[in-house]
């Protein structure tokens, strides 16, 4: 089957469509959206083993030849975000069902959270710079619906920030999409990347790779375009924020991943130099935001930042052993912080308030939510038979290689503080004097647990499986050390 | 329902809007050979049906299009969404067209193609939106 690149995509697409049918049967959206999506993780699945077996899948859409009409390209690397993406979907509407409200559900809620699975699936997968543009959109879009949705004053004042912050982010996208458009005169990724090969990166290239920076990096959140989000990620509900914090941000980190592996590898030492000091950067950042507050969502936000800045430090330094450490560590994360905000989110439907002043001695009433946080906190700090160790030891080792000693140390330092932050979290809110909480899910505390659990038992299975996820992420780091394999891979009728 | 005495503005209104409704759908069949298309042609549609908005009230409206609009953007992304898979089917990559001449009654030779769907689905769409924001917006004190 050719079109099977486009299967993530297309599945969330139609369950959207078919949604908008019945927005106020909440019962039938439920189903048919854990149904579905049920499918769209089989069909990532299927994606997946496809690509491990027989290489990059692309598909160029209504049978025109390859530079010409928009491709879709599945390598591992996008099949593996894809999955990823697909499966911490699952286990954010699972969570929905139970922590959100009727009055949440019937607006359009299931809708949209497809309609953010067809953009984030769609910007792993294309390739092609301007549709990667529209798909941006798609998610930006079904976002500014998940963010205002009930209507509280405070999420009005934060969703205008993030919709203006957006929308210029966006018109800045465009603007630079059209000088490279100018210059190179294409918009097929595979093309761009050989006309640039060809002709040479001049400075004019240059400067585009620091506005796709400037670009990605407001999206992504790296140092100093973070300034947006921890201020507009406070204000969703729980679940919403699952959603955003483990897959937007990542989108923008895959896109500087792919524009700096795949069109702009030529002068390193300018554009990856400078993209290793804002990452460095905003490692600092995300460490000292995350030290200073004594609000469990604000931790967790502020630990965005710092996983985007390790990751992009990985792809700044460039080496294979690099490259390898920062997919096994993009994966990692989207896992890890979808199940630790949904964890909180367990906190907080107990508690009622997300001040860790206001928690303490959780542990004794809820000895299960207490062990499963432990856990996924030591995984988020890459305690060694878990999930984090692998991605940051290969980006550490392929930074000491490379020569470098500061960034590979701050990395290690960054560890320490922060498992120092979310410890707080445990030494706080589960330790100590327990109190009388009057939280209004306290009684489904369990029922909310179990989809949490089910990611964190991933996470685990992902860190002692690392001989098993091994090839696959050694097979996502071909095209990215060496571009040839797919422009090859897509351009592969033309020549 | 309001009592004004626009009788100039409702006559005029109930003429104009089917000339207008009619080069709507012209610039819609228009598009593949000449300017036009499903975008402009929903647009212009709207425009016709805001039109009877102005010159009525929203109730009026209601009565002669009794239609929830949000459905009318359902069953437009239906139809795009469902061209475009048809693909699928034959085992062709996603979004390829098909096309053949025909001869029909009353326009003799003439060519059919799948993208006339898919901008079947978009004009849907754009009215579907248009009118449900002007309803909303309109709607709200």
């Amino acid at each position: 089957m050719i079109n099977l690149p486009l299967l993530p995509i297309l599945l969330p697409l139609l369950t959207g469509v078919i949604l908008m049918f019945f927005p106020k049967r909440i019962k039938a959206q439920r189903a048919v959206s854990l149904i579905s999506t049920m499918l769209t993780i089989l069909a990532s699945v299927v994606l997946t083993q496809v690509v491990r077996t027989s290489g990059i899948q692309s598909v160029t859409l209504g049978s025109w030849p390859a530079p010409f009409g928009i491709t879709l390209v599945s390598d591992m690397l996008s099949a593996l975000l894809v999955l990823s993406t697909s499966i911490l979907t699952f286990a954010v509407l699972w969570y929905s069902t139970v922590y959100l409200s009727d009055e949440h559900e019937r607006f359009f809620y299931y809708i949209a959270v497809q309609f953010l699975l067809v953009g984030v699936n769609g910007a792993f997968t294309t390739g092609d710079i301007f549709n990667m543009f529209v798909f941006f959109e798609v998610f930006l879009i079904s976002s500014y619906v998940l963010i205002v949705l009930g209507g509280k004053p405070e999420q009005l004042r934060e969703s205008l920030k993030y919709v203006l912050i957006n929308v210029i982010s966006s018109a800045l996208f465009v603007i630079t999409v059209a000088y490279l458009y100018g210059i190179v005169g294409t918009l097929s990724m595979a093309d761009i990347s050989q006309k640039i090969a060809q002709s040479g990166q001049t400075g004019v290239l240059t400067v585009i790779a620091v506005l796709f920076l400037i670009v990605f990096g407001l999206k992504g959140a790296i140092f100093p375009l973070y300034f947006w989000l921890p201020g507009s990620y406070h204000v969703p509900p729980i679940p919403v924020l699952a959603l955003f914090g483990a897959l937007l941000t990542k989108v923008g980190v895959y896109a500087i991943i792919r524009t700096y592996t795949l069109f702009f590898y030529h002068e390193t030492g300018f554009t990856h130099e400078l993209l290793a000091i804002l990452a460095l950067a905003t490692v600092v950042i995300g460490v000292i935001g995350a030290l200073a507050t004594r609000d469990v969502k604000q931790i967790l936000i502020y630990n965005i930042v710092v996983a985007v800045g390790v990751i992009l430090y990985g792809v700044a330094v460039m080496t294979r052993q690099s490259l390898e450490g920062a997919i096994f560590y993009l994966v990692h994360d989207m896992l890890i912080k979808a199940a630790l905000f949904l964890l909180i989110g367990v906190m907080i439907g107990i508690t009622g308030t997300s001040r860790l002043n206001e928690m303490g001695g959780l542990i004794k009433d809820y000895p299960r939510l207490a062990w499963t946080y432990f856990i996924a906190a030591l995984s988020l700090a890459g305690i060694p038979p878990l999930s984090g160790f692998v991605g940051k030891l290969l980006i550490v080792r392929g930074g000491f290689e490379a020569g470098y000693w500061i960034g590979p140390a701050l990395v290690l330092v960054s560890s320490l503080l922060v498992l120092y932050s979310v410890m707080q979290i445990f030494i706080r809110g589960f330790w100590g004097t327990p109190r009388r909480y009057a939280g209004k899910r306290k009684a489904v505390s369990g029922r909310l647990l179990l989809p949490a659990a089910c990611l964190v038992i991933l996470t685990v299975f992902y860190g002692i499986g690392t001989e098993f996820v091994r090839p696959y992420v050694t097979q996502a780091v071909d095209p990215l050390v060496d571009p040839s394999v797919y422009i090859e891979a897509v351009l592969k009728e033309g020549s | 329902m309001k009592h004004t005495n626009d009788v100039i503005l409702e006559t005029v209104t109930s003429v104009i809007t089917f000339i207008i409704f009619l080069f709507a759908v012209h610039l819609f069949f228009a598009g593949h050979y000449t300017p036009g298309g499903g975008f402009v042609g929903g647009l212009m549609t709207s425009a016709a049906l805001v039109l009877v908005l102005l010159a009525f009230d929203l109730k009026t409206l209601r009565t002669i299009l009794p239609f929830d609009y949000k459905w009318i953007t359902t069953l437009g992304l239906l139809i795009s969404v469902l061209t475009a898979s048809g693909a699928l089917l034959f085992n062709v990559p996603f979004f390829t067209h098909a096309y053949d001449y025909f001869d029909l009654p009353l326009f003799g030779k003439t060519s059919l193609h799948t993208a006339m769907l898919f901008d079947l689905g978009v004009y849907l769409v754009v009215v579907g939106v248009t009118m449900t924001i002007i309803q909303t917006i309109g709607e709200s004190d």
